[in-house]
């Protein structure tokens, strides 16, 4: 019995009687599907979250500090003592001190957080302005109370019109606005659009702290992150004398760790996903016991015409897996349709592996063979005198 | 050709045993037409089961074209079967799902034959029992004759070296038994093999030798003297 001729039968016996195939295949579809849908709407997250620690630079290194003891600041003159001193691996740096606080101008107010940093913070982390300026050197040399907004006070402070050259206060202090900064969150409260900058030396003193607590620094070199870190490290180390006592991050770190995350949320899902297909393989084989039992004459007959055991078994796990891989392939289109549906619905962006796609489909053909061994195995024993007297 | 050596076969129906053949030796020889006789029940399918290799004696030695076959595995007599055997039943048992030429086709498939030359040679078979205008018929669309026809078509697709025939007429009227009855002989007289079984006896007069079971036993067996 070729491969063809024993296809051609199953696509046939699946033909002739399309509900029973369709039920069968049922427990099948939906574990591929939901396997499809929960792949792509992981990856697509997954996806999503890294795009958003990429726009933050994959070369930033962050420096918090804790301090210890007496000892709880770093100046800003031993971060740019450092950067110089290492040129192959650093390349610039900026402070960073939040606050939230709340803006108000005229009979408009909104809470959100101030952000104190230096020049070269909008160049390290990608930061357009499209009206005015960026923070400037000079801004925080004289410690100037100027602000970089986002186009969310734009709207909510001044209703939308031209802020640049106006002034706003912040915890009732008056700063001047030099810039708007570019759309990036469809100008969304708590979004990147939901910020003020202000010069960092400004910004201690809002804060109500002289010391800074964080540090951006950019890597020259995204794929030597690790040496870089470890230089920052060893620089901290020399100066707090103590681990504890500040802790360095670098954004491919956390990215790391994000994708370590849902990828193993994702397996756990698939997982519990993937058992609907255990019972869409036992639903097969549940129909091949009966589809065997009730072509016992055939067997019979085609023993009898000098069909061997493993042309019998042949024969039955081919139909077999032909109704479970019918039945992935309808499961991946029905997952991958819903999986953009839900994407529109739910406002995520789904993306759909081709890895997964290719499991799935490799997964069903094998439950197939699997659960259809068994009632193969089951026919091809036949006894061909039994068989051919079965009524 | 075919050599029954003492063959029994013997069914345990728990307390009691049935010895469907008791003690049968038999030679038949190539080139005969060879009909079994006897009442029912008395062992007539039995017989023809083990000659056709779908079957295995309990006790007893059977040659065929020389080699032993008593106790083979199934699946080397699956290939005694494909290579040197034909069937026709009265049933037909022809395969629903499978048009007239598929069903023709299945020994061929089972021998591995490609699939071109497997067309060839149904197509050949099917004219010469004069039904190739069916080939795309669905079984259940035919007559029983003409189902008869396909299944003896089927039979003879692989060109075995002996035909077996379990009550061909039984499902038919008179006529269309007497036709295919008539197409027995002619193949007889073409060369090959073929035993039959049948209730009739008109119709075991048209085999030249008559071999009559009773009880698992031999009674009678005209044929004998010329087999020797
Ligand atoms: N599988 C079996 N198990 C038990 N007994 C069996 C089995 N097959 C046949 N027999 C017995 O063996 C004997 C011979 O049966 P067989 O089918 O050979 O008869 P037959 O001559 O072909 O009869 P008929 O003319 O009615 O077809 C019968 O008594 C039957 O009951
Ligand atoms: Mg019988």
């Amino acid at each position: 019995m070729n491969f063809k001729q024993s296809f051609k039968l199953a696509i046939k016996s699946l033909k002739s009687s399309k509900m029973r195939a369709f039920l069968t295949m049922l427990g099948i579809i939906i574990g591929v599907a939901s396997v499809i849908i929960l792949v792509s709407i992981m990856n697509g997250l997954s996806k999503d979250m890294t795009s958003r620690f990429e726009s933050m630079g994959t070369n930033t290194i962050t420096v918090n500090v804790m301090g210890r003891g007496t000892n709880r600041a770093l100046a800003i003159e031993e971060v740019e003592k450092m950067v110089e001193e290492n040129p192959d691996y650093l390349d610039r740096y900026s402070p960073r001190v939040t606050a939230s606080v709340t803006a108000k101008r005229d009979v408009n107010s909104a809470s959100t957080t101030v952000t104190g940093v230096n020049e070269s913070y909008d160049d390290m982390q990608s930061i357009a302005v499209t009206d005015g300026r960026f923070i400037q050197y000079i801004d925080a040399e004289r410690r100037q109370k100027v602000c970089v907004i986002g186009t969310y006070l734009v709207q909510e402070l001044f209703d939308g019109m031209d802020p640049v050259g106006e002034t706003l206060k912040i915890n009732g202090s008056a700063y001047m606005v030099i810039g708007v900064l570019e759309e990036t969150a469809d100008s969304e409260e708590s979004s990147g659009d939901d910020i003020i900058y202000i010069p960092y030396t400004t910004a201690t003193r809002l804060a109500g702290s002289a010391t800074i607590g964080s540090y951006y620094i950019t890597a020259v070199d995204a794929d030597k992150i690790e040496n870089t870190m470890a230089i920052v490290e060893r620089t901290l180390y020399s100066v707090f004398g103590d681990e504890d006592a500040y802790r360095v991050t670098s954004m491919s770190e956390m990215i790391d760790t994000v994708n370590e995350m849902t990828n193993s949320i994702a397996l756990v899902l698939v997982g519990i996903a993937g058992i609907s297909l255990v019972v869409g393989g036992i639903g097969i084989m549940n129909i091949m016991l009966v589809s065997v039992t009730e072509r016992t004459r055939e067997i019979g007959i085609r023993k009898s015409l000098g069909a061997k055991r493993k042309d019998i078994m042949r024969q039955f796990i081919i139909e077999a897996a032909t109704t479970s891989s019918m039945g992935g392939v309808v499961g991946i289109l029905f997952g991958l349709g819903a999986a953009y549906v839900a994407g529109i619905l739910m406002d995520l962006s789904v993306a759909p592996s081709w890895n997964a796609v290719f499991i799935a489909f490799s997964v069903s053909v094998a439950i197939g063979m699997i659960f259809g061994y068994f009632p193969a195995n089951k026919a091809a024993k036949m006894n061909p005198i039994d068989a051919l007297r079965y009524d | 050709m075919i050599r029954f050596e003492n063959i029994h076969k013997i069914y345990n129906m728990g307390e009691n045993e049935v010895r469907a053949l008791d003690g049968i030796t038999l030679d038949i020889r190539e080139k005969e037409m060879a009909a079994i006789i006897g009442q029912s029940g008395s062992g007539k399918s039995t017989c023809m089961n083990i000659i056709g290799c779908l079957d295995v004696p309990t006790e007893g030695k059977y040659y065929l074209n020389g080699r032993d076959v008593s106790d083979l595995k199934d699946d080397e007599l699956a290939e005694i079967r494909n290579k040197t055997l034909g069937f026709i039943f009265q049933q037909y048992n022809l395969i629903p799902k499978l048009n007239v030429l598929e069903n023709v086709e299945l020994p061929l498939v089972y021998k591995g034959v490609l699939e071109k030359d497997r067309i060839d040679i149904a197509m050949e078979v099917l004219k010469k029992v004069g039904i190739e205008e069916k080939r795309n018929s669905m079984p259940s669309q035919l007559s029983g004759g003409q189902q008869q026809r396909v299944s003896i078509a089927r039979a003879l697709a692989g060109n075995p070296s002996i035909i077996l025939a379990d009550e061909p007429t039984g499902a038919l009227d008179t006529k269309t038994g007497q036709e295919v009855l008539e197409f027995m002989q002619q193949l007889n007289e073409e060369g090959n093999t073929i035993i039959l079984i049948t209730h009739d006896m008109l119709v075991a007069e048209k085999a030249k030798r008559i071999i009559r079971i009773s009880d698992g036993k031999i009674v009678e067996d005209s044929g004998r003297e010329a087999a020797k």
